[in-house]
């Protein structure tokens, strides 16, 4: 980690967007930069959405970036690059092939020949843990020995570095934590040649458990928010206090930014605008996180990582709830910490009747989108509206199925606030109820 | 020492050694290798347009010609597997080509391409003079023409929609091209490929029956097989020919199933992703019978060398440079796409400007409307036919469907039935007609529907059997009453499988209209009003410009009443009633 030496992979001024209708390009990712020294574990941090996984694939050489140039060993990259590697979400096996088959297929297209070929892919199977499984098809296999055969495949090639797009996310926890130790102890035994890994995640703890270094993502557009280093030795525990300190140093850093924002101008969540791209959250689910927050022990305020923990959301989950609280006025979200507001209170202490009412109050006035809607219908002489119009009003500043998202998200809230109704065969909004 | 010699010997000998399975496979092979040399020879026999070529009624000569219809159905198969494999793939892969590709194979589709044969045949004749090569080319052509679309189209959806998880796996690991095609793209789309194949056959048999006898300028050309056997016994009105070349049809179907069919589709279970409950694994004896011997197993592990050394031929292989910039078209794509779609678009404004031209030169606008008239004759058959059929084997279809132990047995049976050429059974009917002095317009309708039936039947039993168990327990609980059950559950459960059976169906009846509405017996010769006696009648007369007539507005029929009335039905099925 000398900061003299030339790095791996530079990432210079990466802009990303993709068209959506004939005109309106869609900004994904926004001024990137960073650069991953030799010896380095990187994690790209982020919420579902923010454009780390188009970055990963960037650099993978799978996606050209709109501007900017990655650097790896300081040539240009323009395509898959030979020794990057990487390791897939959804495994990627191919069903039809044998786990033998499947690590053969990297040295095929490097035209190994056949008796190098299999002596290679058994050694690689050898050190990941798949012995025995040779001849097996992935379809027999459980999901951690698949992404097993998925690292055995990226490490024969022997390649430079590996990347990783949320390597463990489709596995269950145990099973995940098995294979981050064992690929923990094949990088520390220094055995695959292996000089650096860059991986995407949305797991806190799993960035903080395998990372040197933190790369902490923006939303809308992505961007980079902040760096942390983790300076912690390996093996690293959870239990460690030391450890728990990192983790709230990161909710510290993803929740800070906004607020400053926000207090700025109002003292709340800065005000949204009609295409902002509403969380994914549901009544039921703000509710339940109210509930907990108001509950006698916690007193309305509560640690994020005990939210996280003792509802056992992940980020992805979380972020969107904590998003729709701030923007309802319901909650206050500061330095890693979230306590509910007046108003909140007031919501959560009322009965069903009431609910709905303070909940049609606060949409009206903070959610511009549903109001437009409901003026809209008001104006409207029968009081309908197709919701492609509102679709296509949204495609101003979505795409096309983040427009239906956050539409068809701010129907269930205005049909639960009777703000209006909603005909799913007809796709049309009204303001009176179906007979 | 001893016993480690002796259990070595045992291995090595267990080993090479054939065993008995190892016999009976041999001369199944042999047996199969010898038949095709015959008939390879017999098909580049010498031959003059004129020349008559006699067919034999003696049920002796039969299985020869079996033989020979056989052979065709099977090259017919391995040239629009290649047509496949290369449109098909190369429409997945580039977007200029796909624009192109995809909508010609979509209106071949709708072509009835029997009334295409005669030109066909004068083509091939011309292009192989003096060998039975032309007409047996043309036969080949037809057969060709009635599964290439239909597979081309399958290959090139399922090659689209390769996860794209793989597809980025391959780039990052450098495949190239050609290693793509065979580790990926066949793989993963060859269990849809022998469904459509296999659906395709039926089609096949239909058309290879039709296309062994044609006339050409009033000039019977008859090609040794089941087809001309048929037609020779309808000139003859031998009712015991008929019947013998129906056996025979029956038990070419069956080998073809046993051999060729089942032991694929058994195989092909292993390139499916992951297996769908309650999905039954198809066996076959012969895929058991290779895998208990020793030699064709060691012959299979030697081809499976040899397939992977021809997956990685050098010359195909992915160069190892990192490209330095952006390839130039990629850098021009708009521009390049303009110029592409300005070139189609060129196209298809001469191409409407020669056909109006032609039209105007050769037909009286009341020509013109007249076979409109007969289309839409024709296409009332069809819609007639689709109603009657659909409330037969819809009530039919649930009531199987909805019992695992009767729809194991129905399934298979109905599958066979399809295969079955159904335009061997017109001269039945033909002789009823005749017999009984029946209205001709009415009676031959039935012959339209006759082998497009069972798509319905099949697909209402499809759709009954996986409604959830559930939904039907449910319905009892409520103690609904019939007509409530079947019109909130059981008719919406398996709309969109009815949509999809009877979709086939329809394009089916409009090309065996061709065939149906004019039949013969003997001497007498059945004609219905419609569309598809025109063509045939035109047909028979080597009349070009009247059958180009006939054929287009056949196909601009087709079109329109698929854009009308089944794909809006369609989407309907596909958005609201499918199940979660």
């Amino acid at each position: 980690m000398q900061e003299n030496e030339q790095p791996i992979i530079e990432v210079v001024n990466v802009e990303k967007h993709f068209k959506i209708g004939d005109r309106q390009e869609l900004l994904v990712l926004h001024e990137v930069n960073f650069r991953m020294n030799p010896g380095e574990i990187v994690a790209i941090l982020g919420k579902s959405g923010s454009g780390k996984s188009t970055l990963l694939r960037i650099i993978a050489g799978l996606v050209r970036p709109s501007e900017g140039t990655i650097y790896y060993r300081g040539k240009a990259v323009h395509g898959p690059v030979r020794g990057i590697s990487m390791v897939f979400q959804s495994f990627a096996l191919l069903p039809w092939l044998t786990v033998l088959q499947n690590v053969e297929l990297g040295l095929e297209a490097l035209g190994i020949d056949r008796d190098e070929r299999r002596e290679r892919a058994l050694k690689a199977i050898d050190t990941i843990g798949l012995d025995g499984f040779e001849s097996a098809f992935p379809k027999e296999l459980s999901g951690g020995m698949r992404q097993r055969v998925g690292f055995a495949r990226a490490l024969v090639v022997n390649p430079d570095i590996l990347l990783m797009d949320e390597p463990f996310s489709a596995l269950d926890v145990l099973t995940a934590d098995n294979l981050k130790t064992d690929l923990l102890d094949l990088w520390e035994s220094k055995k695959t040649g292996i000089n650096g890994i860059i991986f995407v995640t949305h797991n806190i703890e799993e960035a903080v458990l395998l990372a040197d270094r933190i790369i902490v993502f923006n939303s809308n557009p992505g961007s980079i928010r902040g760096e942390l280093k983790v300076p912690l030795a390996h093996p690293r525990s959870e239990l460690d206090p030391r450890f728990r300190n990192q983790i709230d140093r990161v909710y510290t850093m993803m929740t800070t930014k906004i607020q400053e924002i926000g207090e700025a101008q109002h003292g709340g969540h800065a005000p949204i605008d009609i295409g902002y791209r509403l969380p994914e959250a549901s009544v039921a689910e703000f509710t339940g996180l109210l509930e907990t927050l108001n509950a006698p022990e916690n007193d309305g305020k509560m640690d994020l990582p005990v939210v996280a923990d003792t509802l056992m959301l992940d980020i992805d989950e979380l972020f969107p709830l904590t998003e729709l609280l701030e923007i309802l006025h319901f909650a206050k979200v500061s330095k890693g910490d979230i306590a509910i507001t007046e108003e909140g209170k007031a919501f959560v202490e009322a009965d069903i009747l009431e609910r709905k009412k303070i909940f049609l109050r606060h949409l009206k006035k903070y959610v511009p989108l549903a109001r437009y809607i409901s003026e809209q219908l008001n104006h409207h002489p029968r009081h309908r509206a197709l919701e492609e119009n509102f679709i296509s009003l949204l495609e101003d500043y979505l795409t096309e199925k983040e427009a239906e998202r956050v539409l068809h998200t701010v129907i269930e809230w205005g049909r639960y606030a009777e703000l209006f109704a909603y005909d799913y065969n007809s796709g049309v909004l009204s303001l009176e109820n179906p007979n | 020492m001893n016993i480690l010699r002796n259990s070595f010997m045992g291995t090595y000998r267990a080993r090479l050694y054939p065993n008995y399975w190892d016999l009976v496979a041999l001369f199944l092979v042999l047996g199969v290798i010898m038949l095709l040399a015959w008939d390879a020879r017999q098909m580049s026999a010498p031959y003059q347009l004129g020349q008559a070529i006699h067919i034999s009624l003696d049920p002796k000569y039969l299985p020869g010609y079996a033989l020979r219809t056989v052979m065709r159905m099977f090259l017919a198969l391995i040239f629009s597997l290649l047509f496949t494999f290369i449109f098909g793939t190369w429409a997945a892969k580039s977007k200029r080509a796909e624009r192109l590709i995809i909508p010609l194979i979509d209106i071949c589709q709708s072509i009835p391409i029997l009334g295409f044969l005669s030109i066909a045949i004068v083509a091939f004749i011309a292009l192989f003079p003096h060998s039975m090569m032309g007409p047996e080319c043309a036969a080949i052509f037809a057969i060709f023409t009635s599964q290439a679309w239909n597979m081309a189209l399958g290959f090139y959806q399922t090659v689209r929609s390769v996860p794209s998880d793989l597809v980025e796996a391959a780039d990052m690991f450098h495949l190239s091209p050609w290693q793509r095609f065979w580790r990926i793209d066949v793989p993963f789309s060859l269990p849809g490929l022998l469904w459509n194949t296999m659906l395709s056959m039926s089609a096949g048999w239909f058309f290879v029956v039709a296309s062994e006898a044609v006339s050409v300028s009033n000039q019977q050309i008859l090609l040794p097989g089941i087809g001309s056997y048929i037609a020779a016994a309808i000139s003859a009105a031998d009712m015991r020919a008929i019947t013998y070349a129906i056996l025979m049809m029956l038990v070419v179907i069956l080998i073809y199933d046993q051999l060729l069919f089942r032991p694929l589709v058994s195989w092909a279970e292993k390139f499916k992703a992951e297996q769908v409950g309650g999905e039954r694994e198809i066996d076959s004896w012969l895929v058991d019978l290779f895998h208990r011997t020793r030699w064709f197993r060691i012959l299979g592990q030697k081809m499976t060398i040899f397939f992977d050394a021809f997956i990685n031929i050098a010359i195909f292989r992915s160069r190892p440079f990192m490209p330095q910039s952006v390839p130039w078209v990629e850098r021009h794509e708009s521009a390049v796409n303009g110029v592409w779609n300005v070139v189609l678009f060129l196209l298809a404004l001469i191409s409407v400007g020669c056909l109006v031209h032609y039209i105007w030169e050769y037909f009286a606008l009341s020509t013109i409307l007249h076979v409109m008239y007969l289309g839409l004759v024709t296409a009332l058959r069809v819609f007639v036919l689709i109603i009657v059929c659909s409330l037969v084997w819809v009530p039919v279809g649930v009531w199987v469907g909805l019992r695992p132990n009767v729809a194991r047995v129905v399934q298979p049976v109905a599958q066979f039935l399809a295969a079955f050429p159904t335009n061997l059974l017109y001269p039945i009917v033909v002789v009823l007609i005749i017999r009984f002095h029946l209205n001709v317009n009415i009676w031959v309708t039935p012959l339209m529907i006759l082998g497009v039936q069972w798509y319905v039947l099949f697909n209402v039993i499809a759709g009954a059997s996986v409604l959830p168990k559930d939904l039907l327990q449910v319905a009892d609980n409520l103690s609904l009453g019939i007509w409530l059950r079947w019109r909130r559950l059981i008719l919406p459960g398996i709309f969109p499988y009815y949509i999809t059976g009877a979709i086939t169906a329809v394009g089916g009846a409009w090309n065996a209209s061709i065939v149906a509405e004019m039949v013969s017996w003997g001497n007498t010769t059945l004609v219905a009003t419609g569309l598809g006696a025109y063509i045939e009648e035109y047909t028979n007369k080597g009349d070009f410009p009247h059958i180009a007539l006939g054929i287009g507005i056949m196909c601009m029929m087709v079109l329109f009443f698929n854009r009308l009335i089944w794909r809006p039905l369609y989407v309907l099925a596909e958005t609201r009633f499918q199940m979660l």
